[in-house]
């Protein structure tokens, strides 16, 4: 289905947009009063900036060092040129080692690859323990709606709904009930699984380490109690120390939920040790490039500094209003708008980088400083030169284009253009319907022109002054 | 051509690589991993003050006593005020105390899934955030402070430390071998899935309680 499609049957979806409505604005609140109580916030982004961008700069030679400290460690280090890769290479370690259902954590790599599904058809059960991702699992596989909260779109009468249908007990609109329902329904689950697969915030070069950031603990009880753990995550996502790790943590959870440090930080370094009474026996690490090395030294390196924190979607009025599922890929919000197009082809997402007001909210609130709507604005130079974009938009930009660089005609149509708004507006401030293109002004209005254009402007008041 | 190398390769030809700048590269990496450098970091005030404080603020429960020898009663005394049972699961490190005394039944080792609650020590606590730094080991077994739906943890005053940089270099110091697993533990489990409702033990123990010794 079509970008705009897909909004359209969003936004006459009345039961989401009365959930969207519920949650607007409070992600950010909770940010904005996690950085007021955090005086030190814009030293410590510029440095987590700083931090994100230094890495990239050297990512072959820190992978290399990751690599070299995780298999010292005792884990094994694979890497995957892409999502469908990765997943031959999770059914090939679980069929070495006889696993038969896996215990998820999230891993939004695990969602770019269609793991779920893959395992499914090897015959491999994947059960999702991340409460969000385990109702969208039971939920006949739905994907997410947020990075962080995969289940913002939902409210409490509709998951009570669906554990009604799928656990068979009676129904619950206690949150807290159905949260707890939840547990004793998964705790069997993780007890007996043989594979426990996590993705990773963070990899740590110098101790070879894999860093996971939950506030449910299921994340610690799928790398705990399977025998077997794998971690699928991104190349991009190594940092250099432990001290870099400390300071990425201060605007993680900050930028992300507005708390001060979540309840669980892991940092998994290979298998179990001799005398060790819990811990799996084996340790895979799953890197996956998925078009990652290409951004490197491009234009849009800048993407890769991305910690996942879901600020940007949760400040975008246009993700807000639409929902993460209109995006069509696993990334929505501006990363998404930025990421999709990357990851998936320019032409398989065309409207994406447009579906943005560049605001530049986004980027204010990015707490590695990536300027979301610049690289939109570059997607959109890029498609526009790549022929993509639709035939009336590049014919009425070659026009503008050709105008443009002949200053006598521009102002010309400039000074015809600004008495025809004013005609519209008709003694107005505000013009109601956009009379040559209407769909400008269907849902909102245009502002009249204030008086005579710029350029009348600057040439009266030179005469004035001469 | 393996993956790997592939994509090591394209990552070079991304960065412009040659020969002599990947020498000099490698030296930078090497010298930035032996000398790490912490970024800004809060400024310190009176670390147990601010841990007790950021503990209380995560809905960790504290209490506290003067030496180690009080810590059974204590632990006794708070699970009957609570409730709960005074049957639990200890890492082997606290076998040493007299708890029968105090009339618990304890077991010293790693808690299986019908423990219901667990004790462990901490390697630091972090005054910025409240947070207990527990590290895995044959002494301290990971699964206490996870499966059990009630987690004590037994925290030195000494073992307080300002910020997670400190608590790095200490580590560093003092373990001869990383251990498998790195827990920073802040609080009881919880989750903000469902309507953004906090709601406390989403897998994990649903209360944590911290005892200051010293
Ligand atoms: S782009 Fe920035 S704000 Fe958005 S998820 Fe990534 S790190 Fe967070």
């Amino acid at each position: 289905m079509h970008f705009v499609d897909r909004v359209r049957q969003r936004l006459d979806d009345a039961e989401l947009q009365h959930n969207l409505k519920r949650t607007r604005g409070r992600n950010a609140a909770s940010r904005a009063a996690a950085v007021a109580a955090f005086p030190d916030f814009d030293a410590v982004r510029a440095r987590a900036t700083e931090i994100r961008a230094r890495v990239l700069r050297d990512l072959d030679l820190w992978l290399e060092a990751f690599e070299a400290k995780a298999t010292e460690s005792g884990a094994t280090v694979l890497w995957a040129r892409d999502g469908e890769h990765a997943c031959e290479l999770i059914i090939d370690i679980a069929r070495r080692h006889g696993v038969r259902t896996v215990v998820k954590s999230k891993s939004m790599v695990s969602e770019e690859a269609g793991l779920n599904a893959a395992l499914e058809a090897a015959d491999i059960r994947p059960v999702e323990t991340d409460l969000g991702e385990y109702i969208l699992q039971i939920n006949d596989n739905e994907p997410p709606s947020h990075i962080i909260m995969p289940v913002i779109h939902k409210s409490k009468e509709q998951v009570s709904a669906l554990f009604a249908r799928v656990h068979g007990t009676a129904p619950k609109t206690d949150i807290e009930a159905l949260t707890h329902e939840a547990r004793a329904v998964l705790r069997p689950q993780f007890l007996g699984a043989d594979m426990g697969l996590s993705g990773g915030n963070f990899l740590i070069a110098e101790t070879g380490s894999v860093a996971i950031v939950t506030n449910e603990g299921n994340g610690r009880l799928c790398t705990t109690l399977p025998r077997v753990h794998v971690a699928l995550t991104g190349i991009e996502k190594v940092i250099p120390t432990l001290e870099d790790l400390s300071t990425l943590l201060r605007v993680l959870p900050r930028s992300a939920t507005g708390q001060a440090i979540t309840n669980y930080v892991s940092l998994l370094t290979g298998p179990r040790h001799a005398g060790d009474p819990d811990g799996p026996e084996h340790m895979y690490f799953v890197l996956v490039d998925g078009g990652r090395a290409d951004l490197v030294g491009s234009d849009f390196e800048d993407m890769l500094r991305c910690i996942r924190c879901g600020a940007c979607m949760n400040h975008c009025p246009v993700y807000q209003t639409i929902g993460g599922h209109a995006y069509g890929w696993v990334y929505p919000g501006p990363m998404g708008s930025v990421l999709t197009p990357l990851y998936q082809g320019l032409d398989k997402a065309l409207d994406l980088p447009q579906a943005a007001t560049l605001c530049n909210q986004c980027s204010v609130v990015c707490p590695v400083s990536i300027p979301l709507p610049e690289l939109m604005r570059r997607l959109r130079e890029k498609q526009m030169e790549q022929g993509l974009r639709p035939w009336r938009e590049r014919l009425a930009t070659r026009l503008w284009a050709w105008a443009a660089a002949r200053p006598a005609l521009y102002a010309w149509g400039a000074r015809i253009a600004v008495r025809y708004l004013r005609w519209l507006a008709d003694g107005r401030d505000r013009i109601q319907v956009m009379g040559l293109a209407p769909g400008w002004t269907a849902q909102r209005d245009f502002p009249a022109p204030a008086g005579a254009t710029f350029r009348d402007l600057y040439a009266r008041r030179r005469q004035g002054r001469a | 051509m393996s993956t790997r190398d592939d994509i090591l390769g394209r990552l070079r030809r991304q960065l412009g690589r040659t020969g002599s700048g990947l020498a000099e590269a490698r030296r930078r990496i090497r010298d930035e991993i032996d000398t790490p450098r912490s970024g800004p970091r809060p400024s310190p005030g009176d670390d147990p003050e601010r841990f007790i404080g950021r503990a209380r603020a995560m809905l960790s429960t504290v209490d506290g006593c003067a030496t180690m020898d009080e810590v059974p009663a204590k632990v006794a005394g708070w699970l009957r005020a609570q409730g709960l049972t005074t049957r639990l699961v200890i890492a082997p490190a606290f076998a040493g105390l007299d708890w029968s005394g105090a009339g618990c039944e304890v077991r010293a080792g790693a808690a299986g899934p019908h423990d219901a609650v667990g004790l462990t020590g901490c390697f630091r606590a972090i005054a910025e955030t409240g947070t207990l730094m527990l590290r895995s080991g044959a002494d301290m077994p990971p699964v206490n402070s996870l499966l059990p739906d009630t987690h004590i943890a037994v925290v030195p005053r000494t073992c307080i430390v300002p910020d997670m940089e400190t608590a790095w270099t200490h580590a560093r110091a003092e373990w001869r071998h990383w251990p498998r697993a790195v827990n920073l533990v802040s609080g009881p489990s919880r989750t903000a899935d469902i309507e953004q409702t906090i709601v406390l033990g989403a897998h994990g123990p649903y209360r944590v309680h911290l005892i200051i010794v010293g």
